[in-house]
This record gives structure tokens, sequence and C-alpha cells, in this order.
């Protein structure tokens, strides 16, 4: 879209459509119309624009996103505003949120995802907590392909260069890689942040007269229309869209935070929003209608970058590190001394009204003059229809897929080789992960668990979805996000408290796609009410899809757990030689939507394992309990790759061995992925108190010192390989993908 | 006002992993014909002086722009910037 | 023993270093913003890790400029014990209090995660808690770590056993692997790992404790000659 300095008339906007090209409906330019009461101008159109992209208004996912729940005794802030809040005691809470870079990442990965990384800092930081820790969760197509290559590896780089640079560690994620995600890849960033209760600030502009602070970067023309490229699918023309793409600057943001929490502590502020998507518009809009007043900005005030920008760009530009702020009037130079320190400039440009209206001032002219309710609060709501898949019926009937394997070894090889399951070593070695020395458990175990200075407690936080489960059955998938999440904190030693998630779908105005999105909902909602996790904060990226093809439903689901006593920690690795090795929980013949399924047919069909939730809670509870009691030596949730690939990670870097005896069906008991399922290992000694508290459990061997694994299937021994040449086949792979130098 | 064009590459003697990496890439892409990649840095300054130009580029060169334990720099000086 | 940490924009391991002393080390310690010029009243200056000035330019090139450099090249003059970790050690060659200067890693990647060094001198007043030779696990976390010094001054910090810790597995193609070293007069200690982040077994390591511990016990000793 050509950016004119000769901007169209109102009466061009309309003959000409204009505001198509901006992303906005016949029948949304006609309300606009009707809430002005005349037609809107050039600027005034781009507000609409913005604030009514699904990505700030959630047009079409608001009335699914209603069905989660998002209250509990333990939570302070729910949605809606930079990020949710949860009690962790002792009046302090633990903050957090997730949110989507995709688009911008598959156009222009470095840049994208680092700004990934700074927006959902900024959420953070913005409600006055101080970010502890980041977490990331990337999906892309397969390595075969030296385009994927290119954005994995630049990926990596962006978040690398961007979290160590302002020196909040990166503590964990997942990545994994499929097909659906060749053309459409995911990029989520998660930030978890920690407040004392009196320092909770909310984006909100009280006090008619107060100021209207400016912080941060100065606003240049990057990111213009970020908002509604987000909303769009990715096409062969988006590598043209390149200028929508912001750039970002950790250095910054460092100076931001630090100077941001000084003010905190000041009494003359009032309000603090970050500058996300849709810049100062939505920033601006937001404070004053959730204040329930208006503002009135003079955009000649603005700190610039460059030359002639004309209010449209101004109120538009996605410039990253730029934060707003309101303050009491006559105070403005105790904030700006704060700021100074920081070698950071705060700028008066606008003030707190009465009336009702959101007014934009350039050389001394209104150019723009809107309700403000009508930005952030009249947005149009869609109730999309929704219809089951005919492939959802036709798969659902599938006879019960099995696979037929007669050399386990090779097949355990073959999983751990799956760039998926393989060890991401080669991209968490590249994040500084213990910046803050508080880092507990580093990336590689089920959680990463985060200590709480000056106190016993500690966080544990993941983030987990399976999309292949979502692809078969969105419900049974979102279930199972939950539940899995819930898993690897409650491995780790954590009472799970709460969750946000980041909700990747297709197309909503596609009916299929809209279902996949109400049923995904539906599964998590159930899962978040049944263990006590609801969902605080969140992100919803829909229109992810790539020359028509939708992505599978991926809502990644990021869960944070209060450690009650650092000696609860546990990690997945196997500790000592002699330790007993228990599964908690049976293997049933579950394979549909496997990594053993996807390995052999290089597909996924059939019905997602079934989650029993009742089963779920009860075995949490009491692998928690044997933790808290420090029965338990190491902890570890069975997922992708089943029991076989579990006991494998838990081997890693451990130099130990163990000898497992199974006893039902071999290929179920090796690479079924039946859930609610742990890998535990005890001492001896307290193996009796631990079956004794954990009725599922099923002792299965011992740990060795001899560094070998030795499977038995009943008395007949089906694998016995050395951990050495496991590790070197789990380790190699990601390191042997991207040796193979990246050419774009 | 005069423009400054300063270039900044790291000596002979120094390993350049980054340009090694290109090279590796160009070979990649078929451009065997390519030896060697040495990656600098090319940094354009606007001086407000005629007096000792050249003496203050040295020394801000020298100073903050290069570190020649590892680096080398020399610059060129444009005459008559159109504003 | 009263120690600064000099905090710069960007320093991001200021309250890691701040910690390790008021905690690890339970000694007192204040952080030093880069605007002060004097170092008055301390016994020993860290300068951490982080990202100074973004590391714009080159890491450590516009930190090196503050206003508080050269109470720290005073405080060296002086015989004080100046620890440099990571930025801080490209701050101090930059500054020249330590010979040589950093390239990219090898691997062109940011590199985190723990490594074995080798104590090759213990007789330094910041690694006598340490037996010459042996192996401690310490964390590096850093894109810039290559070590170059020439062909002269290497084997000069060899002869003069100025190389006070080494990589056993070199992470990022330092000459000589060399992970840490000292001045002549043997009070500014520079050094890639972070021996802040290995103060306590819940992190992973301890083994960086000793290193505090030893500027103590020689601050100690050499009080105790001054007083007595």
């Amino acid at each position: 879209m050509p950016l004119l300095h000769h901007e169209p008339t109102p009466m061009d906007i309309k003959e000409q459509h204009i505001y198509k090209e901006m992303g906005l409906s016949d029948a949304e330019y006609e309300h606009i119309v009707s809430l002005l009461g005349r037609q809107p101008n050039y600027t005034e159109t781009g507000l609409f624009s913005v604030m009514w992209s699904e990505h700030c208004s959630y047009k079409t996912s608001k009335p699914v996103l209603k069905r989660f729940p998002s209250s509990g005794p333990r939570v302070l802030q729910g949605p809606g505003e930079g990020a949710g809040i949860v009690d962790i005691g002792d009046q302090q809470a633990v903050v957090f949120k997730i949110e989507s870079h995709n688009h911008p990442s598959a156009i222009e990965p470095y840049q994208g995802a680092a700004t990934g990384v700074g927006g959902i800092i900024r959420d953070v930081f913005s409600m006055g907590a101080r970010p502890i820790a980041l977490l990331n969760s990337l999906r892309f197509g397969p390595l075969s392909s030296a385009r994927v290559r290119y954005l994995f590896e630049e990926v990596v780089a962006g978040i690398a260069g961007y979290g160590n640079c302002i020196g909040i560690p990166t503590v964990g994620g997942e990545v994994q890689f499929d097909k659906t995600y060749e053309g459409n890849p995911l990029v989520n960033a998660m930030c978890v942040g920690l407040i004392n209760h009196e320092d909770i600030q909310v984006g909100r502009a009280t006090g008619v007269g107060n100021t209207v602070m400016y912080v941060g970067a100065a606003t240049g023309r990057d990111g213009i229309h970020g908002a509604t490229f987000a909303s769009d699918e990715l096409s062969d023309a988006s590598d043209e869209k390149r200028s929508a793409v912001q750039v970002g600057d950790p250095f910054m943001e460092k100076l931001l935070v630090e100077a941001c929490l000084e003010v905190i502590k000041s009494d003359a502020l009032i309000g603090m929003q970050d500058m996300g998507a849709a810049g100062l518009t939505s920033s601006a809009s937001e404070m004053a209608s959730k204040a329930g007043v208006g503002m009135e900005m003079d955009l000649d005030k603005v700190p610039q970058r460059e030359t002639g920008m004309t209010p449209y760009e101004m109120m538009l530009s996605e410039s990253q590190e730029r934060m707003l702020l309101v303050v009491q009037k006559g105070r403005e130079a105790e904030i700006q001394e704060i700021f100074k320190k920081w070698e950071l400039h705060a700028v008066a440009v606008g003030t707190v009204i009465e009336e009702k209206t959101f007014r934009l001032i350039h050389k001394g002219e209104v150019v723009a003059e809107v309700p403000v309710d009508s930005l952030a609060d009249d947005a149009p709501v869609y109730h999309m229809p929704s219809k089951e898949p005919e492939s959802f019926r036709v798969n659902g009937q599938l006879a019960p897929w099995k696979p037929t394997l007669t050399n386990y070894e090779e097949a355990l090889i073959g999983l751990l080789k799956e760039p998926t399951l393989a060890s991401k070593e080669w991209v968490y070695n590249q994040y500084d992960s213990m910046v803050q020395t508080n880092t507990a458990v580093l990336p590689g175990s089920d959680a990463a668990v985060v200590r709480v200075r000056g106190t016993r407690k500690a966080l544990a936080m993941t983030t987990d979805c399976n999309g292949k489960y979502l692809r078969l059955d969105p419900e049974v998938g979102g279930r199972i996000a939950v539940a899995e999440a819930a898993r690897n904190i409650v491995s780790s030693g954590a009472v799970p408290l709460a969750i946000t998630d980041c909700l990747n779908f297709g197309n909503p105005e596609k009916p299929e796609a809209f279902w996949q999105l109400e049923k995904a909902v539906d599964g998590m909602s159930e899962a978040c009410r049944i263990l006590g996790t609801p969902v605080i904060s969140g992100n919803v990226s829909l229109y992810n899809e790539s020359r028509g093809q939708a992505i599978d439903p991926t809502p990644v689901v990021g869960m944070v757990g209060l450690v009650e006593d650092i000696d609860h920690i546990t990690t997945s690795h196997f500790k000592a030689a002699g330790d007993v090795v228990y599964v908690i929980g049976a293997a049933t013949e579950e394979f549909g939507g496997s990594a053993i399924q996807q390995w052999l047919t290089d597909d996924v069909n059939g019905q997602p394992p079934q989650l029993d939730l009742a089963v779920e809670v009860e075995r949490q509870h009491a692998l928690l309990q044997a933790i808290r009691k420090q029965l338990v030596m190491s902890a570890h949730d069975l997922s992708d790759g089943g029991l076989a690939v579990a006991v494998v990670e838990s081997l890693m870097d451990t130099g130990l061995g163990c000898t497992l005896t199974l006893n039902g069906d071999i290929d179920a008991e090796l690479f079924a992925e039946t859930q609610s399922r742990f890998l535990v290992t005890v001492k001896p000694d307290v193996a009796e108190a631990f079956e004794d508290l954990v009725k599922d459990a099923v002792k299965l061997g011992k740990v060795t010192e001899e560094d070998v694994l030795r499977i038995h299937d009943k008395d007949q021994e089906v694998i016995s390989v050395a951990v050495s040449q496991l590790e070197e086949a789990w380790k190699g792979v990601l390191p042997c993908y991207m040796q193979s130098k990246t050419v774009n | 006002m005069k423009k400054v064009k300063v270039y900044i590459t790291l000596k002979e003697s120094v390993l350049d992993p980054q340009g090694q990496a290109v090279a590796g890439a160009m070979h990649h892409l078929g451009y065997q014909e390519v030896k060697d990649v040495r990656i600098g840095k090319f940094i354009e300054l606007e001086i407000d002086s005629e007096e000792e130009i050249d003496d203050k580029i040295r020394a801000i060169c020298e100073k903050l722009l290069a570190n020649t334990v590892i680096e080398n720099y020399r610059y060129e000086i444009e005459e008559g910037v159109p504003q | 023993m009263k120690t600064a940490v000099i905090a710069f924009p960007g320093s991001n391991c200021d309250s890691d270093m701040y910690y390790a002393i008021r905690d690890g080390l339970e000694q007192e310690v204040d952080y030093v913003w880069h605007q002060e010029t004097s170092l008055d009243g301390y016994d020993a200056i860290m300068i951490p890790g982080g990202f100074s000035y973004g590391d714009y330019l080159r890491s450590g090139a516009i930190a090196r400029f503050s206003n508080i450099m050269p109470a720290v090249i005073a405080a060296a003059a002086a015989g004080k014990p100046i620890l440099g970790v990571c930025n801080g050690f490209q701050i101090l060659l930059e500054a020249g209090l330590l010979p040589g200067a950093m390239l990219r890693n090898k691997g062109l990647k940011f590199i985190c995660r723990h490594v074995d060094l080798e104590v090759m001198n213990n007789t330094t007043l910041f690694s006598s808690l340490y037996d010459k030779g042996e192996t401690i696990s310490i964390p590096v976390a850093h894109g810039e770590g290559n070590y170059y010094c020439d062909a002269e001054t290497l084997t000069k910090l060899e002869a003069e056993n100025r190389i006070v810790f080494k990589y056993k597995n070199n992470p990022n193609g330092s000459a000589a692997d060399i992970a840490g070293i000292i001045n002549e007069r043997g009070n500014v200690l520079g050094m890639m790992p972070h021996p802040e982040r290995a103060t306590e077994a819940l992190l992973g390591s301890a083994h960086g404790l000793r290193l505090f511990q030893s500027i103590l016990k020689h601050w100690r000793e050499s009080h105790a000659t001054l007083t007595s």
C-alpha cells in the first residue's frame, strides 16, 4: 500500500474503497461512518483499521475466548491488561503472557523473532514487574528445506540477540518441525515477571488534566500496518511487505526496563502501557477508554526519527521500545529526572481530557477526532459459522493403527533422530539461560525452574502443544496441551498455577477452521477447570495459512507453577545407579498422532490418545505428594515417542544406564503415547513408601552404573545399546542439519 | 560540513570467522572463484569543521572507532556534501 | 572488604555480581554508576558482564570512555584488585589494562553453558584457594570471547605465568585456550567465564565462589599486615 504524502480525501477513501486495502470491510467502514456521523479522513480510517484488526480487537475470537475460565483464588489480574498476574504469597505475584510473532518472523526471521521477544517483555514490565524469564515456542517446516534452515537459524539468533543483550534468561520452550508449518512458521514468545503486590500497574489514563508522556525510541516509519499484516494470510506478495517488519534495539529496551521499574515507585505515575501492535494508537486510546476519559495529543511533540512523517504514519508506526505514561499534572519533571539517569527523554505529548474523545493535533490543526470508545470497544464482534470438517468424521472412523516393528533398537534411534524429538542443545546453548543467577533448572528438563531470590520458593515454567493431536481431534488435543504442560510442571516439583495461551490457527472465516478453534478452546477450558489452572492472559494468531493451506491448530500453552520449597525441585535426569525405575500409569495401544506413526508412515491418522482428566489429576497429585516428601530422585512426563524416548532423555548426560523389563504389549509399552504417565526414579529404601503413595506406579527396573540401555520384553531382550550411541544420535541431529550451511 | 567515510577492517593476521562463513556460503552458491572474504565496518561521519580535520579523524578512529590491536582503518573525505 | 560493582547502561550481570558478593561471600558491596568519578573507599572493584552500550561498535568500546574509568585505571595503578568478567574483561582490554582484544566466537554463535577450566596459576590473589591444575566448572555466556593477541604478547603472557585459566575444551577459538589473564602486577584479572554464576550448588556449580574467597583472603592478609 503506498504511503501517500498527498493523502486521499474522505471521499476518495469511500469511492475507491481505500479502507479495504487497510483491512476494513464495507460493513465496518459503514459502521465507522455511522459512529462518526461523517466520513472518516485518512488518519481516522487508519486508526480504525488497526484498532479493529483481529490482532487488537479479537473481533472473531472474542466469543470463543469467553469460554475460558479466567478467575481463581490466586488470580490478581486476568486477561485484558498487558499480562495476567497470579499471587504466590508473601505479597509477591508472578506476571506472565505469551504472544505470537509468526508473520513478521516468516518475512524477516531475525528481527521478527527479536521484536517478538521485545514486545512480550514490555507487556510484562508495563505491569510493574521485573522480567525474570523468557520461553519460546517455535514451529518450522522440515529441516531438509534450505529456506526452513534459514528461518530456523535466524529466528533462534534473533531470540538470542534480544534476550541475551537485555539480560533476561531464556530458560525454556520447545521447537517442533512438521510440514504443516513449512510456509507459516510459528514464533511464540513468553515472558515471566515477578512483582510485589504494591507495585501492580494498570494501563489507565485517569485524572483529567494529567499529562501523557512518551518515552523510549523515536518514531519512524517502521512496521506501519503490522497489526493488519498479522491478520492477513501469508502469500508470495508478503515478501514485498518487508517494510512492515520492525527492527529491535534490546539496549534501548534494557534502559527502558530499568527506568520504568524505577518510575513505578513514584506516586507521580498514574498509568503506563507499552506501544505494541498499532503503536501509539492502541496504547493511547486503550488507556483513555479504560479510564472513561478522553485524550488529546499534539503529534508535533512526538519524537520522530524521520522527517516529514504524517499523522497517519506516526499513529500507525510500530517502532519498537516505546512506552506511554500518564503522569500527574505538574510532576512531569520528577519523572523526567528518573529517565534522564538512564539517558532517556520523557516528552509530554498530550493531556487527559474529560470529553471522551480521542483528538490528534498536527501543525496546529485537528487531524483526527473520534469517540475514544469507538476505537477500543465498538469494534464489531463476529460470530463466525462453524462446521465440523468432513475429514474429522472420516478419520474418527478409521480402524486404530498399530505399528509393525521388528527392530526396536532401530525404531528408537530413528525416533531420536527426528528433529522434533532430538536434543535442542544447538538451540538453547545460544540463549543465555543463566543471567540473573536464579535458574535452578536449565533448559533440557521437563520445565525450567527459576528461584525466587530471598525466599525458599521457585517458579516452574513450560510451554507445550502437540499440533498433531489437534489435527486429529482439536478438543482432545486441546485438553492434552494443558494436561501435558501441567505434567511438566508437576514433574519439576511445582503445583500448576495458571496458563497463558497463544492460539495459532488458520483463517477463522473458513467454518472448518473456526470449528477447530472452538473445539480446541472447549478442550483447553475443560482441562483448565479440572486442573485448577485458569487462563490469565493470551494472544490469538489467526490466518496462519500459506497458499490456502492452514497450519495444524496449535494452541500453545504456557504454564507457570509454584515450587513451595527449593528442596522439591526435581529434574528429569536419572541420578544414581541402583535407583528403582517406575512408570506411573499403564500403556494402552494408542498410536494415533504418535511419533512412531509419523516416523513409520510420514503422516498421522486415527484418534489421538484419550485423556481422562480425573485420572490425570489423581496421578499429578500423587506424584507431587511423593516429590514433596522427598521420595523422588527424578521425574519425567511421557510425551512424544512414549516411554522409550522418555527413558533415553532421562539418561542423557548422566553417564548412567538402566535395565528395564516390560510386561505388556511391547509396541505399546515402548512407543504408545498413552496420556497421564510419568517415568520416575526412587531410592530403593523408600520404594515401598513411594508405592504406597503412588498407586499407579509400576516397577520397571533399575538405573545401572554401566552406561547401557537394556530393555526386555518379558524375558527377551529387545534393546541393548550403549547410551553413548543414543546420545550421539540424539545430539547430532540439529548440528548436522545446521552445518549444511544455510543459504537464503 | 564534510562527509567522512571510515572503513574499518580486520588486520590480515587476524582470523575472520564471519568472513570465512560468508565465503563458504558463496562457494555453496556456486561462486568457487571467490577466494577470500573479509568483513569490516563502514561508518559515515558528518563533521562541521575544516581545521585539522585529518588529525581529528585519526584521533576518533584510534580512540574509538577502531581497535588497533585487531583492526586497521582508512578514511575518505568528501567535499561539498549537499544538505 | 568493601566492593564496588560498576554498572554501565546495558550491564546485565551487575546484580549477579552484587549477590555473589553479598550473599555468597557475605561482604559489603555497592553498585557504582558509570557516571561517578570516584572509587575511594572500595577495596575491590568488579566490572560485570552484559552488553554495555548494547555492545554497539565493539564490545566494551564505548563503556571504556565512561566517567568512572579514570578511577578504575587509578585503582589498578594503586594495586587494588580489579576483576572484569565477560563484558568487563572486554572493557579492560579496550581500556588497555590488559593486553589483546576479543573477536567473535569461532562458531559465530553465542554460547551459554558450563565449561571446564583448568587453573593454570594459583599464585594470584584471585586464585590462591584453587589447586594448580585443578579443573573447575564455570559457565560461559558470550558471543565475542575469542581472545586474540599477537605472538609476542602470547609468549610474554605464558613466560610470565599470566594465563590464570584455560579452557579444557576451547568453546570459542581463543588463542592458547585462554579463558582468563592477569596484568603484570597481578591485581587485574579479566576472564570470559562467569564465576559469579557459580557460587551456589542450586545453580549447578559453586566453583566460582573460591575466586571471590581468594580476593577476600588476600584483602584480610594485606589488611592484617597494614594494621599490625
